[in-house]
């Protein structure tokens, strides 16, 4: 169907945010291609009449939950682990000049 | 009693002897942390909360003298010590999923199930290694390294991997280093590690325990399931884990059975599915040879065989790496090196994600997202995401079929014993081969057991898996212990600590 080449591994590392030095790049785009190879036996199976399973298992769907604040005022806890943290804000870079 | 005695008693045991006052939870303790010292060569634990678990131990025996002279029974694991896999969020105690990504994260809550454990009294010796955010089958891709299988080869004095993802839980529990573990299993991560160590471990039905504080991996196959050294003892931390969690939106609502009482010692009358499928290639002939043993266990206990088709099982393992690694580029999106967790800075905010998850993450994990990311993307979504998912369907209902036949399944665990620290490291397929014959169970949802059963002629341990019906996880338990009873598997790894 499509290949993993060099340009493909670099353009999935740009949407999942993810710096790749150019040996990685190499490396991946072995790697991937291969494991797609193999992947692609799927479309030996004619699905056409198959419903996509969602669920983990069969016969169990997802259930409502009221829509209510049931936590929170714990803004220390929370930014407890930020890496940068300041007046109960996490620090980012500058985003707007 | 000694420490090594205390370290070699199962669960049931050490519960009956708390009971009756043989020793206090505090010498219990004591003697796993005497354990978890002699065994460090192995790497099991990340991180060790001897300290807490000894003022916990004294709370127990405090809660039990309490007990007795009110009247009233003691929680079901009052006084157990238990390791808990670096996967799940514990309060106050580094909680890393074995990534670079999440050093230094200590979470201000309890996971559900972990929580659950501590209220059933059971006491946290600390955290255990994985594979990296649970992503692998040899426990190597940890953060803090590779584990050490406490079993040997006869014949070479090669370090062998205890399996993963749960390779720390494994091997904590097979080298007497805590009594149980709690494991998880996206493809076959409780159930591998358990073969390759000599010990048992149970995949339950899909939301029979809570995902809430568990690191996710893939959410759709993220199951938390315990590892002991018996079924009863699987049965007993199971009780003790599972049940409804409003936290968790997949979690289900059933009762949750009293699982020990499932162990009969009786399968007269039960039919047991053997798949013709699971002849995967690459099976050594010790494990098919094995596989026959099991059946003419069950066969001779009163079981009746009946020959079952998977069809599409050869398919599983494919659709597999296409849904894990597309949930997994969906989950660690959360990774941003802004609220928790490793932040490498770059020029601007762009450049600080890139930087925080290009630093961060390993290689494994890397090849996931990028995967991931490319079968959910626009023009490939519906060719590989849609298509996986319709092929899980299909196996899905290959096990719905099967199961018209027969009231569970009989397979081994893995194709293979336990292989050595570095082997198949370069060829990312034949490691993902491993999970064969577990991902299947995965992918359906469906509660699955590795009992230890034998040894290889190498003196490596093997292990039948049985699969059960969607919420059956009582004749899963009860055939497990029927096997057990009937193999007398009693070997011991050489890397058993010594005390």
């Amino acid at each position: 169907m499509s290949t993993f080449d060099k340009a493909t591994v670099a353009r999935m590392a740009t949407l999942a945010r993810l710096k790749l030095d150019d040996d990685e790049l190499d490396h991946f785009a072995g790697e991937l291609s291969q494991i797609l190879t193999w992947v692609e036996q799927l479309s030996e199976l004619d699905t056409d009449q198959v419903e996509p399973m969602t669920s983990g298992v069969a016969g169990e769907g997802l259930r409502w939950r009221a829509d209510h604040v049931d936590d929170g005022n714990c803004q220390d806890k929370v930014l407890g682990n930020a890496p940068e943290a300041a007046q109960g804000f996490y620090c980012v870079p500058k985003v707007v000049e | 009693m000694s420490h090594s005695e205390l370290i070699n008693l199962t669960i049931a045991e050490a519960r009956d002897k708390l009971a009756r006052r043989e020793f206090f939870a505090r010498e219990l303790v004591e003697a796993h942390i005497a354990a978890m010292d002699a065994t460090r060569p192995l790497n099991a634990y990340v991180t060790e909360t001897a300290e807490k678990a000894m003022e916990a131990a004294k709370r127990s025996d405090d809660r039990r003298d309490h007990i007795r002279e009110i009247g009233g029974s003691c929680a079901s694991m009052e006084g157990i010590p238990i390791a808990i896999k670096d996967m799940f969020c514990t309060e106050g105690v580094p909680s890393t999923a074995c990534s670079k990504i999440l050093k230094g994260f200590v979470p201000a809550y309890e996971s559900t199930v972990s929580a659950n454990l501590l209220r059933h009294g059971s006491i946290m010796l600390g955290k255990v290694s994985n594979d990296e955010f649970a992503m692998g089958s040899s426990n190597t891709t940890s953060a803090f390294g590779a584990v050490k299988n406490p079993w040997k080869r006869a014949d070479d004095a090669a370090d062998l991997v205890p399996g993963g993802s749960s390779g720390g839980s494994a091997v904590a529990v097979a080298s007497r280093a805590a009594m149980c573990a709690t494991g998880t299993d996206t493809g076959g991560s409780i159930r591998q590690p358990a073969a390759f160590c000599g010990i048992a471990g149970l995949k339950p039905t899909y939301g029979r325990c809570s995902r809430w504080g568990i690191v996710a991996f893939a959410s759709s196959l993220d199951q938390a399931g315990p590892m002991a050294r018996t079924a009863r003892d699987c049965a007993i931390m199971l009780e003790a884990m599972a049940g409804f969690d409003p936290k968790d939106s997949t979690s289900v609502d059933k009762p949750v059975p009293n699982f020990e009482a499932a162990l009969t010692g009786e399968v007269k009358g039960l039919k047991i599915g053997v798949p013709k499928e699971y002849r995967a290639p690459g099976m050594t002939s010790e494990i098919e040879a094995l596989w026959e043993q099991g059946i003419a266990w069950l066969k001779d206990a009163g079981a009746e065989i009946v020959e079952v088709s998977l069809p599409h099982t050869k398919y599983a393992l494919p659709a597999y790496y296409i849904i894990a690694p597309a949930e997994a580029s969906s989950n660690l999106a959360r990774y941003d090196g802004l609220r928790y967790g490793q932040r490498v800075s770059g020029a601007n905010l762009t450049e600080m994600y890139e930087n925080s998850r290009g630093e961060g993450f390993g290689p494994e994990v890397k090849r996931r997202i990028l995967m991931g990311t490319y079968v959910l993307s626009a023009g490939y979504y519906d060719a590989y995401y849609r298509q996986a998912q319709k092929v899980r369907r299909l196996v899905s209902n290959d096990f719905s079929e099967a199961f018209q036949k027969c009231d569970a399944l009989l397979t081994p665990t893995t194709p293979t014993p336990a292989f050595a620290i570095g082997e198949n490291a370069d060829d990312p397929l034949a490691m993902y081969l491993n999970d064969v014959l577990t991902v299947t169970v995965n992918l359906a949802g469906l509660p699955g057991m590795s009992v230890p059963a034998g040894l290889d002629q190498k003196g490596l341990p093997l292990g039948l898996q049985i699969v059960g019906r969607a919420w059956d996880e009582e004749t899963v338990l009860r055939i497990g212990d029927v096997i057990e009873q009937q193999s007398g598997f009693n070997s011991l790894p050489a890397g058993l600590a010594k005390l």
